[in-house]
């Protein structure tokens, strides 16, 4: 390394050549080219731009040099030193690019491998299938009515215009609790739900009751001596069987489909009068050449459940002037509706709790 | 009610051409529903001709058995014209007879094909039919011997026998109970099949007058028994057969022939809805008395079993003692047997309750006691009387008594006043009062309008309709004739609803959350036995042990509504594993019950509201029936694979599903140790929020798990959601968070193995005072550096301020302070 250049000296200013300053130029950006890699234009950035590089060498000689040839000479330098700089970066940008290329080449994975790790849940299509009708109605204004499934007698049949000695009674093989007088039973129908609603509300009453009820059928593919209804109740002033059919043709479309209306036929249950059997049109085959179809058995009619016009007995019982107000009720087995729509000819999977049924169902029906 | 066509169409005519599909459609449509429509022949196929017997040569049999080698003349039927050759096991035959042959081809109901076969050293190429082989009835003594007239060889024999002959089966409601009659249903498909006419009523007949002359009969019991007829039929030939129409008839009906004398009564019972009884009129002794049973008196059943009977029953007793349950069933004293040559015949009317008591009392269903019980047409008991002795006579050779004997009369029936419109109103259709007057009078109805224009119609439903008693019952007449097909589709206006309420959201929440997390729902049935509760290994003096019993469950194992719904998620649980479905999580969500032990939920009355006070004396008199949520996660929770190592599921995996549940609901359980059945007494956690215990979850104890068939280590839980749901933050403020910068700092304390990690972290958390963030077990070590008995539990602390940036050692000065309150309450030993 030179001292400071104080006093003029011409051999001094070799370094500072014209020719010499291109060579390290041309020098610097030859290995700037040639550098394959990010490392190794490390090592060139250090070599040729670094404290100890040439340039940077000639770079200090500059205050050596007299001062007509300082400008002359820094310039030169400073061009030279700028074009390697400008080079590296440039360098640099390529070499990243191609790096992370690689990079993303090298971390490429099988993303067909499997990466399912915990359990699967789900939740059980009856309960899936009572939310769903409940929303139908909650979305018509209805609300969602409850009662207790172990449930007073009175409840279950009297006040439901069952007296002790009603025939209706031997229909419904009622599970009775002990000690017997003290009229307690398990319920054979979601009914009592609706008498406790007209009980402990005013009208205008619009309430579905879902729920669990129980008759002492043994179990079977048909039968359960548990299973699921929904029953409606509407009291208001004016309710006609017109507005029952209209509810009914509304809940089939909503259930089952456009266009899916409802059929009533004469039939008997004491809490109504009159009474109806509700059948649905088949979905599946809309009553079109039914012979083959499987879902209706080649009636063109599913039988979905019971309905009528509140019986004013009823109305009386639970506490409703049956001179202001008229009602509806009607009455479907859950499990059936969801047998026939998802094409399930024994009930027993329902109930039997295998993971591999529920779980196909998912958390929405 | 199976009802064969052509004895309907006895007494109504329908137009030309009306198919039995439209006629049983209109029956369908206005209440009577079609089940099936059957006919015997509808199971036999090929041909079934008419043979004449030629020769029959009997040949003995070694095993004893004489057999018929016959050769009968089936025309051209068997496509020869030549004789057929059969061999035949029957005697009741001779030549010359014309006689039901099925030729090699044909097939018999069951699925029996007859063909030409090698028997007892003959080719015998046919059968020759008995009436069961044909499915007409049980009669296997010998084949079907036809009448002279009946046709020409090779004729098919299907029209003779009545075997196209339709039975169509209804449903009959039990307000329809006219209906289990021919004259109810002929009288349905005059009103409901369109140009039906000239109904003949079976019951509409010239009955004798009732004189003195009769056997003596005294109604001690008019309520019960409101009239009594009893006619007499001697000289009877007790082996005279059934006619073949009758036996046909009441076979297709469902019925069983059993002699001519029962066959009739069952023949007019069937046509004209009223049950008869026929007892041997030698066996009877004195009069016959109709009163209700005195306390210890006893009857044996036609049925032959001996019954102890109530003071309510109905009986029919003579100078012996009781000879019959009135209505219901006949006794054995005075059956009438295979010598019976005198008969006397009662028709009488009974009230229905009474029926329906004893019978249940009894656990006696018969044709007679369905029909007695529903309420019979209490005008024909003579008609239905009279028509009884008729046909013994004709077909039995006996002679009719003169005397007559007719106690009571029929009730008077109420009139009902009716609205002219309610109809109308009822249905939402325009139906004037002029076609609802009409309707009521097709079925039957007497009907007049008073002059006042009130609107109001007085109507006197026909006795033979005693389900018609409300005004609203008339209005279903009207509108089944009307149709209601004809119901107009027109949607109501509800008020504006409030949706679902909080409780029904939050469950639907959480059933959400749980299936989220991994586990699926099942559903079981909430019954148990002692034995399920044994197997959970609940001590003798456990609350959940006061079941509630039912009378009659379905199993005699599982006679409880259940207290837990552990037992059955865990035997689902069982289930799964048998199936294979071995990595396993469950749920499920059901009410449980609890008595209450609070006495009887009165029976109130029907013709007022309940007061209050009597609704809720009802509510209390049941169980308390709360929501309780219980899970089960056995095998892996998260499976092995390219990722790493299968994690098995622990206690903390209950404990978390529980903890997940309560999250979704705005709230933090707080966990502390229990012991409790079924869980592991070492790995049971107490849950609770705000102090209130709501349930308990952890691992099943190893015993549990072997009794249901789970594998160790399987993990269960069980809250009460009602609990739960009381608590859940409904309304709840939204947070406010620092942004200043986080201090952290870590602490290592060594604790006795026995002491909580919730109560180091309690007492951290109360020393480390306002600043602690959030505090967080990173590592929990037990071995040699800590001690035998000891462990270690290493926390991460995070501090912040809301208003400013800690000051150099504030965070640290924080965490001395928790750790000495850990130290003072815990006899923690902070780790260097
Ligand atoms: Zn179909």
């Amino acid at each position: 390394m030179s001292g400071p250049n104080t006093d003029y000296d011409p051999v001094e200013v070799t370094p500072l050549k014209a020719e010499q300053v291109d060579e390290m130029r041309e020098a610097a950006l030859a290995a700037i080219a040639a550098a394959g890699d990010l490392e190794s234009l490390k090592q060139v950035r250090i070599d040729h731009t670094g404290d100890r590089s040439p340039l940077a060498l000639a770079n200090r000689e500059i205050g050596a040099l007299p001062p007509q040839a300082r400008k002359d000479a820094g310039q030169r330098i400073g061009q030279a030193r700028g074009a390697v700089n400008q080079a590296l970066a440039a360098r640099q940008a390529v070499l990243e690019a191609e790096h992370e290329e690689r990079m993303l080449v090298e971390e490429a994975v099988d993303v067909t491998l499997p990466t399912t790790r915990g359990r699967r849940g789900g939740r059980h299509p009856i309960t899936l299938q009572s939310e769903l009708i409940a929303d139908l109605f909650v979305a018509m204004g209805y609300e969602v009515s409850e009662g207790p499934v172990v449930e007073a007698e009175w409840l279950n049949f009297d006040a439901l215009n069952l007296g002790p000695d009603h025939p209706a009674r031997s229909m419904q093989d009622t599970f009775w609790t002990e000690p017997a007088e003290d009229h307690v039973v398990l319920r054979t129908q979601t009914s009592p739900v609706q008498a406790r609603t007209m009980l402990t509300r005013k009208p205008p009453i619009y309430v579905v009751c879902p729920g669990r009820v129980f008759r002492t059928d043994e179990y079977d593919a048909t039968h359960s001596p548990m299973f699921h209804q929904v029953e409606g109740l509407v009291v208001d002033e004016g309710i006609t069987m017109a507005h029952l059919k209209g509810t009914l043709d509304h809940f089939a479309s909503q259930l089952f489909g456009d266009g899916i209306a409802t059929r009533f036929r004469p039939s008997y249950f004491p809490f109504t009068e009159p009474s109806a059997e509700v059948d649905v049109l088949c979905f599946v085959c809309r009553n079109v050449d039914p012979a083959s179809c499987r879902t209706c058995r080649g009636e063109g009619w599913i039988e979905w459940g019971g309905c009528g016009v509140v019986n004013p007995r009823v109305l009386v019982a639970c506490g409703v002037d049956p001179s202001v107000y008229s009602g509806f009720a009607f009455g479907m087995g859950i499990d059936r509706s969801f047998m026939f729509r998802h094409d399930l000819e024994d009930l027993r999977p329902l109930f039997e709790g295998d993971v591999r049924f529920s779980s196909a169902f998912g958390t929405e029906i | 009610m199976k009802a064969p066509l052509s004895w309907i169409l006895e007494h109504v005519d329908v137009p030309a051409g009306t198919t039995t599909e439209h006629l049983t459609d209109r029956l369908t449509l206005t209440g009577l529903k079609l089940e099936a429509v059957v006919s015997p022949g509808r199971d036999i196929t090929g041909p079934l001709v008419i043979g004449r017997v030629l020769t029959m040569e009997p040949e003995p049999q070694k095993n004893g058995k004489t057999i018929n080698w016959c050769t009968v003349d089936v025309g051209d039927a068997n496509g020869t014209g030549e004789p057929q050759g059969i061999v035949c096991g029957a005697h009741n035959f001779e030549p010359g007879d014309l006689v039901a042959t099925v030729l090699p081809g044909g097939v018999l109901p069951g699925g029996f094909e007859i063909g030409a076969r090698k028997t007892y050293g003959h080719l015998s190429a046919g059968m020759i039919c008995s009436a069961r082989e044909l499915g007409l009835g049980d009669d296997h003594d010998g084949i079907i011997v036809l009448p002279p007239d009946a046709g020409q060889p090779g004729d098919d024999v299907r029209p003779v026998l009545g075997l196209d002959e339709e039975t169509i089966e209804l449903e009959i409601n039990p307000d329809r109970a006219y209906a289990l009659s021919i004259r109810g249903i002929a009288r349905e498909v005059l009103v409901s099949v369109d140009g039906a006419s000239d109904f003949r009523d079976p019951a509409d007949r010239q009955t004798p007058a009732a004189n003195d002359q009769g056997h003596p009969v005294v109604v001690e019991d008019a309520e019960g028994c409101p009239v009594f007829v009893a006619r007499t039929v001697t000289g009877f030939d007790p082996t005279a057969r059934t006619p073949d129409h009758i036996v046909q008839r009441i076979t297709a009906s469902g019925m069983r022939p059993i002699s001519l004398a029962v066959d009739v009564t069952n023949y007019v019972m069937l046509e004209t809805g009223r049950p008869i009884h026929g007892y041997d009129a030698d066996k009877v002794q004195g009069p016959l008395v109709v009163r209700r049973a005195r306390d210890g008196e006893r009857l044996t059943t036609l049925d032959g079993t001996e019954r102890n009977l109530d003071p309510a029953d109905l009986v029919v007793a003579d100078d012996s003692g009781i000879i019959g349950l009135g209505g219901v069933m006949g006794g054995e004293t005075t059956e009438m047997s295979g010598t019976t040559t005198s008969i006397l015949v009662e028709a009488a009317h009974w009230d229905a309750v009474s029926m329906y008591r004893t019978g249940r009392r009894h656990k006696i269903t018969s044709e007679a006691g369905r029909r007695n019980e529903r309420g019979v047409d209490p005008t024909i008991c003579e008609a239905a009387a009279d028509r009884v002795v008729e046909l013994l006579v004709e077909h039995g050779g006996g002679r009719a008594e003169p005397g007559v004997t007719v106690v009571g009369a029929p009730p008077a029936t109420p009139v009902v006043e009716v609205p002219g419109d309610l109809a109308a109103r009822v249905s939402g259709m325009d139906i004037s009062e002029e076609r609802s007057i009409e309707c009521l009078r097709a079925v039957g109805c007497e009907v007049s309008v008073d002059g006042s224009g009130s609107g109001t119609l007085s109507v006197t439903p026909p006795p033979w309709r005693p389900d018609l008693t409300d005004a609203q019952d008339f209005s279903e007449e009207v509108i089944r004739l009307v149709g209601y097909d004809k119901v107009p589709s027109v949607l109501p206006t509800p008020p504006s609803g409030r949706g679902l309420t909080r409780p029904q959201q939050l469950r639907r929440r959480i059933g959400r959350t749980l299936a989220g997390d991994g586990f699926v729902e099942v559903v079981s049935f909430p019954f148990v036995g002692t034995s399920d509760l044994d197997d959970l290994g609940l001590p003798e003096d456990d609350p959940r042990r006061d079941l509630l019993r039912l009378s009659n469950p379905l199993s005699a194992e599982a006679p409880f509504m259940t207290t837990t719904l552990l037992p059955g998620v865990l035997r689902t649980a069982g289930k799964n594993v048998g199936h294979g479905n071995t990595d396993l999580a469950i749920f499920e969500t059901g009410t449980v019950t609890f008595p209450r032990h609070a006495g009887p939920a009165a029976i109130l009355p029907v013709d007022r509201r309940p007061t209050d006070e009597e609704f809720a004396a009802l509510d209390a008199a049941l169980p308390a029936q709360p929501l309780h949520l219980a899970l089960v996660a056995a095998g892996d929770a998260v499976a092995g694979g390219w990722w790493g190592a299968p994690r098995p599921v622990g206690w903390a995996d209950a404990v978390e599903a529980v903890r997940s549940v309560a999250a979704s609901l705005g709230l933090e359980l707080t966990v502390t140790s229990a012991e409790l059945a079924p869980w592991h007494p070492g790995r049971c956690a107490e849950l609770s929020v705000d102090g209130e215990v709501v349930g308990h979850a952890g691992e099943v104890h190893p015993t549990v798990c072997q009794a249901f068939g789970l594998p160790k280590r399987t993990v269960a839980a069980e809250v009460d959601l009602d609990l739960l749901i009381a608590h859940a933050v409904h309304l709840r403020p939204a947070p406010t968070f620092s942004s200043y910068p986080v201090a952290k700092e870590d602490v290592a304390l060594v604790v006795d193995t026995s002491v909580p990690a919730a109560d180091v972290e309690s007492a951290l958390r109360e020393g480390a005072g306002e600043l602690l963030e959030s505090i967080r077990l990173f590592d929990v070590y037990t071995g040699d550096q800590v001690g035998e008995g000891r462990k270690s539990l290493a926390y991460a602390l995070r501090f912040r301020a809301p208003d400013r940036t800690l000051k150099e050692g504030e965070a640290a000065a924080a965490r001395d302070a928790a750790v000495a309150v850990a130290v003072e309450r815990t006899g923690a030993v902070q780790r260097a």
